[in-house]
């Protein structure tokens, strides 16, 4: 895995504006994430949470703005090396229901490149406690096993951005707190991690910041540290009373 | 090396997929077995040259079994956004297009591996001593076929519309690569000599290289949103 350089956040957005049609579900977005730290998503729906990933991802591009992974113009920068370093997890599983739990997990690995794709599907199905389904097509699992897989997937070729979009839906309580622990052993690694949910209270000990959209702009941007899951529970409350946008989840 | 592995890859997968779905494969024979029903009970085969009707027939079987592969191909990759876990990975998107179009071009040299030996039986014809040439004329026009329709597919997968523009943009656009497919057919069913069709292979042939060279070239801007 390529290490970023120490002085270059894993993610700077200048600006960053991106509309659908004639509806802005991003206004121009100023974001700065430096490497190893969790940055918490709040909005209420249509607020551009969902959007915001997705660019980031380098998904969708900007209608306007810059936005620089690890130091990178994604303009500019050689798209498949950025992709390498870079983990979305969005509302959709992107899993097929016709192949089992560990071709799903081979095939991606086989995408990303990696050297041993059977070893490392088999290490992501056993994180993700789904060792003794490995051979079941992915269409006979429940909401919850498909969310576990998706999050296997997304974490299979250990990026170093991590953009996750409602990772805790679906997840019973044990899952959402072994994710919740995988993601701060990962972001104690040095990985950095944007998440958006309305999971606030399991996601509060992950976040060193709480960014607040609205419209598609940011609101609010706290550090997290003052910040209990009662503050945090408040603050969704605030947010998701606010007027929507076009910018989905 | 890797680029030809990721080819090879999706269309394993998409291989792999349609095979734990034989309702999907037996609608698609059976679709174009009832093209040759219906046009077997249509005509009458005793009084009319197979090589007349013949040629239009099997192409209009191949090209819409031809279609519903693409359609059930694409069909994956809409549902659930899954093309985007595809695009976010770190290949170049030219290498999925290969990879389609290879899936289609087995999926419809399967269906023409079948409807072939039942045309044989069915209208009482044969190939005579020109089978190679025909194989080779299947394989250059199937090849342009999927190497447009994927081109399309890929463009219309994510529209609302999607399966229905797929089918009023490929048709037209295949129009070269079908006409150059019915007359060579035609040409080795009535056992004219090479020279005299020699320029609809020319024709195939430069179809296949045309689309599939840009395509390549163009697929990443294709699939940007």
């Amino acid at each position: 895995m390529i290490t970023a350089p120490s002085n270059e956040p894993a993610v700077r957005a200048a600006a960053l504006r991106r509309v659908y049609g004639t509806l802005p579900a991003l206004d121009g977005v100023d974001l700065t994430a430096p490497s190893g730290t969790c940055i918490l998503l709040l909005g209420a729906n249509g607020a551009g949470k969902s959007t915001l990933l997705r660019v980031l991802s380098t998904l969708i591009p900007p209608t306007s703005g810059t936005l620089w992974i690890h130091g990178a113009d994604v303009r500019q920068a050689d798209r498949v090396a950025l992709r390498r370093r870079i983990g979305l997890l969005a509302h959709q599983t992107y899993l097929y229901e016709d192949l089992s739990a560990a071709e799903n997990l081979q095939f991606y690995a086989r995408l990303y490149g990696l050297p041993s794709p059977r070893d490392a599907a088999r290490e992501a199905l056993a994180s993700a406690a789904l060792g003794d389904r490995a051979d079941d097509f992915v269409r006979t699992f429940s909401r919850g096993m498909k969310q576990r897989l998706a999050i296997a997937r997304t974490l299979l070729h250990d990026p170093d951005l991590l953009l996750l979009d409602e990772p805790f839906t679906g997840l019973d309580r044990e899952s959402c707190a072994d994710l919740t622990g995988r993601l701060a052993a990962l972001r104690d690694a040095g990985r950095t991690c944007v998440l958006a949910t309305h999971a606030v209270t399991v996601a509060a000990g992950l976040a060193d910041r709480v960014v607040v959209l609205a419209a598609g702009r940011i609101a609010a941007d706290h550090p997290a540290a003052r910040m209990g899951p009662r503050e945090l529970e408040s603050l969704l409350g605030e947010v998701t009373r606010g007027p929507a946008g076009p910018g989905g989840a | 090396m890797r680029y030809f592995g990721v080819v090879a890859l999706i269309a394993a997968k998409d291989l792999k997929s349609e095979l734990r779905r034989p309702d999907q494969a037996v609608a698609l024979l059976f679709f174009a077995g009832l093209v040759l029903v219906v046009f077997h009970f249509t005509f009458d085969f005793t009084i009319i040259d197979f090589a007349t009707l013949g040629p239009g027939i099997l192409w209009v079987a191949f090209i819409f079994s031809g279609v519903l592969a693409l359609s059930h191909t694409f069909q994956a990759e809409r549902e659930a956004d899954r093309i985007e876990g595809i695009l976010l990975a770190p290949i170049d998107p030219s290498a999925f297009y290969l990879g389609k179009v290879v899936s289609t071009v087995i999926i419809m040299a399967g269906v023409e591996a079948i409807l072939v030996p039942v045309s044989v039986v069915m209208f009482n014809h044969r190939f005579g001593s020109h089978i190679t040439l025909t194989i080779l004329v299947l394989i250059l026009n199937t090849i342009g076929f999927a190497a447009v329709g994927t081109l399309l597919a890929a463009m219309t997968t994510r529209t609302r519309l999607g399966e229905m523009l797929l089918s009023l943009l490929l048709l037209p656009m295949a129009v070269p690569i079908t006409l150059a497919a019915v007359k060579t057919t035609s040409a080795i069913l009535s056992g004219r000599p090479f020279d005299r069709y020699a320029h609809w292979l020319t024709l195939s042939a430069a179809y296949d290289i045309i689309f599939l060279s840009a395509a390549v070239l163009l697929f990443d801007y294709v699939l940007e949103e």
